[in-house]
Parts: C-alpha cells; sequence; structure tokens
C-alpha cells in the first residue's frame, strides 16, 4: 500500500467504508431461492415421513384386499374400493378416495401451516428477512413449497398405489363407472386426470394453512386450525339446512374426481371444482399477503 | 436559501449531511397494540465508522429499536435511516450491506451450521452463487467455527450458535453490523474474542452497533454509547465526553479513627460530595470526595495536606466514573435488571 493510499483510508473513513458495491440482483436468485426452500421442505425427516406415512396407505390396502379377495367379503366395501382386485389401476383411485377426507388435509396441513409460523418459531424468520428478502417473494416461495409438498403427497400415493396395484392385481382395461370399458391407455390418462384433480383441490387448502400461518408463531396453532377448516367443511357439506352455500365449501368439490371415470368427463363439473379452489386461493392467498407484507416480526 | 430548506424541513437540520451517519432516527416511536409505549421518540444518532454501545437494561426498548431499523418492526410514528437510505422503503436496497445479530441466533436446527449459512446465502438476491461456499467457509474460519461446521445447529452448544450468528452476519462485507448481545452465552475467552472482532471490523471501517446488558464488556471497544431506560434514549454521545459528565472521585484510605479528620481536612480544600464508608475489618476506611480535573487541588496536593492534618495515610486512588456509574445516575436503578 502506497502512503497515499494510507491517507486516503485514514482521513476518509466515510468512502472507505463504502468499499461494498451497490447490491445487484444476480440472474437465477429466484431459482436460487426456489431450491433452499425445495431442499429444506422435501428434506425434513418430518416431511419425508409423513409422505411414507401416506405411502402406506396403497400398500396396506392393496395388501389386505390381496389376501381377503377369495372371502365372501370381495367385491363388497367403499366405492372404487372393490374394483380393485379386478384392475389394479383402480388401487390409485381407492387409495385417493379413502385419504381426502382427513390423511391428505392433514399432512397438507401440517406443511402449510409451517411454513410461515415453523420460521417464525425458529427464530429463523427475522434472520431471512435482514438477508433481506422481500416478503411477498419470501411468502410466494413458501407457497410454493407448500404446493409442492401437497403435490408430492398426492404423488406419493398414486405411484405407490400404481405400482402396488399393478404388482398384486395387474392393470388392464378400466371398466368405467357405467359399466363400460376403454382401452388401458385411455384408462391410464382418466386416472391421471383423477390425480391431478385432487391434487388442484388441495389448493385452497394450502392457501388457508399459508393465512393461518402468517398469524401466529405457533406452528401446530396453525396446522390445527388448517386441519380444523377441512373438518368443518365436510361436517357443514353434510347439513342439508346449508345447501346453499355448499357449493362455495372448500370440500364440497373434492370427491368430484369421479367424473374422470364416466364415459364422458363432464368439464362443467370439473371446472366448477377447480374454480372454487381458485376463489379460495385468491382469497386467502390475498389474506396472508395482506398479514405478513404488514405485520410487525416480533419473534 | 438555507434558511429556506431549513424552514421546509425541520425535522432534518443540516439535510445534506445526513447520510454521513451511519444510523439516524427522527422521533422514533413504537407503541404496541397493547398500548404499551416500548419506544418513544428516540433520536439515535450513529456515525460512520463509530463503536456504538447501545445500553440498557432488559425492556428499555433496545431490541424493539434495533427491529425498528432492520424493518422488521414498523414505527409508529418518526423516521429510520440506515446508512443514508429511508427504512423501511429501501430496506431491500441497504439491508444487503448490514449484518445483523437480532435477540440471539436462529437458525434451522436440523440443518449443519455449514448449510444453514448457505441456505441464508441463497435467499440473498444479491450474492453471487459461484463464490457462496468460498464465502461460508471465510465466515466459519473468521469465528473459529469450521471444526464444527457440519454438526446439526441443535447439537450446538450457546456459545457454538452465537458464533454462528456471527458468521451469518458476516457472510459478506459489511458497512453496518447490528449486534444485539453479541457475547450473550459466550465464556470469557470468546467474549475476548468478539470483542477483538468487533474491534477489528472497525478498523475496517465497518460501523457496529452493539447492544449489551454487560456494561464492562461493551464499555472496552466502543467510541459511541447510547443509554436506553423505559423507552427513552437517556442519553448518547462519544464515550468519553459521557463519563466526563460525571465527576472523578479522590478515596482516601485511612485509619478509622481518624476518619473524621480525614473528611474535615478534605471539606477544607473545598472539595465536594464528602463521604465515608464503613470501616472494613483491617481497621481503615475510606473517605472519598469528588474531584474535578479543571480545577480544585491536584491529588497530590490533597495527600501532602491530609499528611500535613496528621492523618494517616494508607492508599490514595483517584477514580474515573465508569459507564454502570453514568447508567445508575440516570436511571437510578442497577443495570443487570433482569439478569
Amino acid at each position: 500500500m502506497s502512503p497515499a493510499d494510507t491517507t486516503t483510508s485514514v482521513a476518509a473513513p466515510v468512502s472507505a467504508s463504502r468499499a461494498v458495491e451497490p447490491p445487484a440482483r444476480h440472474r437465477g436468485a429466484l431459482a436460487r431461492l426456489v431450491r433452499a426452500e425445495l431442499a429444506l421442505v422435501l428434506g425434513r425427516r418430518r416431511n419425508l415421513v409423513l409422505l411414507v406415512g401416506l405411502a402406506l396407505v396403497p400398500l396396506l390396502l392393496g395388501v389386505v384386499l390381496y389376501l381377503a379377495q377369495d372371502t365372501a367379503l370381495a367385491g363388497q366395501g367403499p366405492p372404487f374400493v372393490s374394483r380393485v382386485t379386478g384392475n389394479g389401476l383402480f388401487l390409485v383411485v381407492a387409495s385417493l378416495f379413502l385419504c381426502t377426507p382427513f390423511l391428505l388435509p392433514l399432512t397438507i396441513g401440517i406443511a402449510s401451516g409451517d411454513a410461515i409460523a415453523g420460521e417464525a418459531s425458529a427464530g429463523t424468520l427475522r434472520y431471512l428477512l435482514v438477508v433481506p428478502v422481500g416478503r411477498g417473494r419470501l411468502l410466494a416461495v413458501k407457497a410454493l413449497g407448500a404446493l409442492v409438498f401437497a403435490a408430492a403427497a398426492v404423488l406419493a400415493i398414486a405411484v405407490v398405489g400404481l405400482v402396488v396395484g399393478a404388482a398384486l392385481f395387474g392393470v388392464g382395461d378400466l371398466t368405467l363407472l357405467s359399466g363400460s370399458t376403454v382401452p388401458l391407455g385411455d384408462g391410464v390418462l382418466r386416472v391421471a386426470g383423477v390425480v391431478a384433480y385432487v391434487g388442484l383441490s388441495m389448493t385452497g387448502l394450502v392457501a388457508v394453512g399459508l393465512f393461518f400461518s402468517t398469524l401466529t408463531e405457533v406452528p401446530v396453532g396453525a396446522m390445527a386450525a388448517t386441519v380444523v377448516v377441512a373438518v368443518v367443511s365436510s361436517v357443514l357439506d353434510q347439513l342439508p339446512q346449508l345447501a346453499a352455500i355448499h357449493p362455495a365449501l372448500l370440500t364440497h368439490h373434492w370427491f368430484d374426481f369421479a367424473e374422470m371415470l364416466r364415459v364422458v368427463p363432464s368439464a362443467d363439473v370439473l371446472a366448477q371444482g377447480l374454480a372454487v379452489q381458485a376463489g379460495w386461493v385468491v382469497v386467502f392467498g390475498a389474506l396472508a399477503w395482506a398479514r405478513f407484507t404488514t405485520a410487525d416480526v416480533t419473534s | 436559501m438555507t434558511a429556506t430548506l431549513r424552514a421546509a424541513a425541520p425535522a432534518v437540520p443540516q439535510a445534506g449531511v445526513v447520510t454521513d451517519d451511519a444510523i439516524r432516527t427522527h422521533a422514533l416511536t413504537k407503541r404496541f397494540r397493547t398500548g404499551q409505549v416500548a419506544v418513544d421518540g428516540i433520536d439515535l444518532v450513529v456515525p460512520r465508522g463509530a463503536v456504538y454501545g447501545f445500553l440498557g437494561p432488559n425492556g428499555s426498548g433496545k431490541t424493539t429499536t434495533i427491529r425498528m431499523l432492520l424493518g422488521l418492526v414498523a414505527p409508529t410514528s418518526g423516521r429510520v435511516e440506515l446508512l443514508g437510505e429511508p427504512v423501511p422503503q429501501r430496506a431491500a436496497h441497504v439491508l444487503p450491506r448490514v449484518g445483523a445479530l437480532v435477540e440471539g441466533p436462529a437458525f434451522q436446527p436440523y440443518l449443519s451450521g455449514r448449510a444453514n449459512l448457505a441456505r441464508l446465502d441463497a435467499v440473498d438476491a444479491s450474492t453471487d452463487p459461484r463464490t457462496a461456499r468460498a464465502r461460508a467457509e471465510a465466515a466459519l474460519e473468521r469465528v473459529g467455527l469450521t471444526a464444527a461446521a457440519d454438526k446439526r445447529y441443535r447439537q450446538y452448544s450457546l456459545g457454538m450458535k452465537q458464533r454462528l450468528g456471527l458468521a451469518a452476519a458476516l457472510l459478506r462485507p459489511r458497512d453496518l453490523l447490528v449486534l444485539d448481545e453479541p457475547t450473550n452465552g459466550l465464556d470469557p475467552q470468546g467474549t475476548r474474542e468478539v470483542r477483538h472482532l468487533v474491534r477489528e471490523l472497525a478498523d475496517g471501517g465497518t460501523t457496529v452497533l452493539v447492544s449489551s446488558h454487560l456494561l464492562a464488556e461493551i464499555e472496552q471497544v466502543c467510541t459511541h454509547v447510547g443509554i436506553m431506560g423505559r423507552g427513552h434514549l437517556l442519553l448518547q454521545g462519544p464515550r468519553t465526553e459521557l463519563t466526563a459528565r460525571r465527576a472523578a472521585r479522590i478515596a482516601v484510605r485511612t485509619l478509622a479513627d481518624r476518619a473524621d479528620a480525614a473528611a474535615t481536612e478534605l471539606r477544607r480544600l473545598a472539595l465536594d460530595d464528602v463521604t465515608a464508608d464503613r470501616p472494613v475489618a483491617d481497621g481503615t476506611v475510606t473517605v472519598s470526595a469528588a474531584v474535578r480535573d479543571d480545577a480544585g487541588p491536584a491529588p497530590q496536593d490533597v495527600t501532602a495536606a491530609l499528611v500535613r492534618a496528621d492523618v494517616p495515610v494508607v492508599g490514595v486512588d483517584v477514580r474515573r466514573p465508569s459507564l454502570e456509574d453514568v447508567f445508575v445516575e440516570l436511571t437510578g436503578e442497577g443495570f443487570d435488571v433482569a439478569r
């Protein structure tokens, strides 16, 4: 260092302290943030246990049906379940049917309720925000993480259901609800449609969970509240006195995935179910955004 | 022209030089929804290059102030300028230049120290991903955590957690560091290292705001001090000026039966605030009085006068006031209220 440099650094500490370049946004920064979030969500042991738990449903169901298929009970039971022994593809549908009312909402409630509240409770939220990362951006990435986990949950059931179903019962031409049969290729597409519809049916619940997650520093509270919303919605859906509000309920259209198994699936029915989910996503996504972008972070 | 400018912006005298301060707040106030006023109209001024000791007992509003500085908590009223930029409006622009440790370290418990740093680095849109690994290694090295980098955070001791928090604050070069209780949980050796680190960073031109409830630890490194009490900034300024506000005291140790004679002689020398402590076991007593550097007798003259007055002088000591003395004087209470 020359004497001139020394003089400068001593005489002008202000300019020396501005040696850090003005921050620029690196290309691919958002992708990096998303990758970090997905690694966190999908790498967490608790979440993997949840996925394994869901994957056990088709496995156990398949094994039970396989062992019991010669008994007098064969062909009886809930919808779809009775068809599994005839075509392994139905194990996917039957497993989703059994998981949709409670296990899937529970899993999704845990993942989405944890999204913000988990960071707040660990104290890491304040450190993320001072890095800094914009609150809207962080919320969007957290929502994406919860959605990816919801998709992973549905896919865990579907993939294991397909593998176990094919192994135990074989797959073939698919017999639709009306009794008519479509070729295997068409059948696989229709079951894929069922999986996609169930996955999209969970987006509203993800938004609800995300909103609750912005309200509290206690993740368990947000998780429980999310599951309660799904349960209460199902209960209200049972009351004929409330028929007027049924179409807008979060859970009302969840079982419309059966539409995929009709000879000509009704686009109207499917679109209505997806529109209701979109409505819940918009409302609760907006609430979550409004809350999270303005709330004091005191955790 | 100048007059017009001042009239237009009365809250910002000399608006042109505001950017020379690393932190500046104007009547910053936070009233929580419960009605509690945590921070009440404070005007914090942290000059660039300063090591600013932000002191006050727990609950005095330090952490709420720090949260407002960093855009985590919205002020009820008042303004914040960080490195010349308004916060929270320009937080995204200015915060990459600010490293912070807020109310203790916090990381994902089931990730390793290294993975936690990598995560924070990935969140920062303004860092170059190609040098992420090198940055994390350098930060770990700097706080002496390289050997434990692959342990899960939950297995860290409190001191290691604190070090990782410092590493996160040092992930990239910073113009300003905001360190809330950085020595909490560290052993004496760790505390010395943090002091050394703060000094080193300050020498490199980084402004440091460091809060602490342990006055003695912070007193040694800071150039400026601000003292909070019950939401108010009671006092701030260069450290030497603050302690100079309170007079030094000359303490004369003499034999217990000559305490009165010593006190009389000190009063005769026109010294103020003469007090005698209780006698101690070895039969001596300490009689003290306020002395001023710029007026009155020098310590050696006091000693000579005492000897002439036939007061046996066992020992003489001039005690400079510490920050703690200033603090106790201002708040009327001990510092470690909630320790």
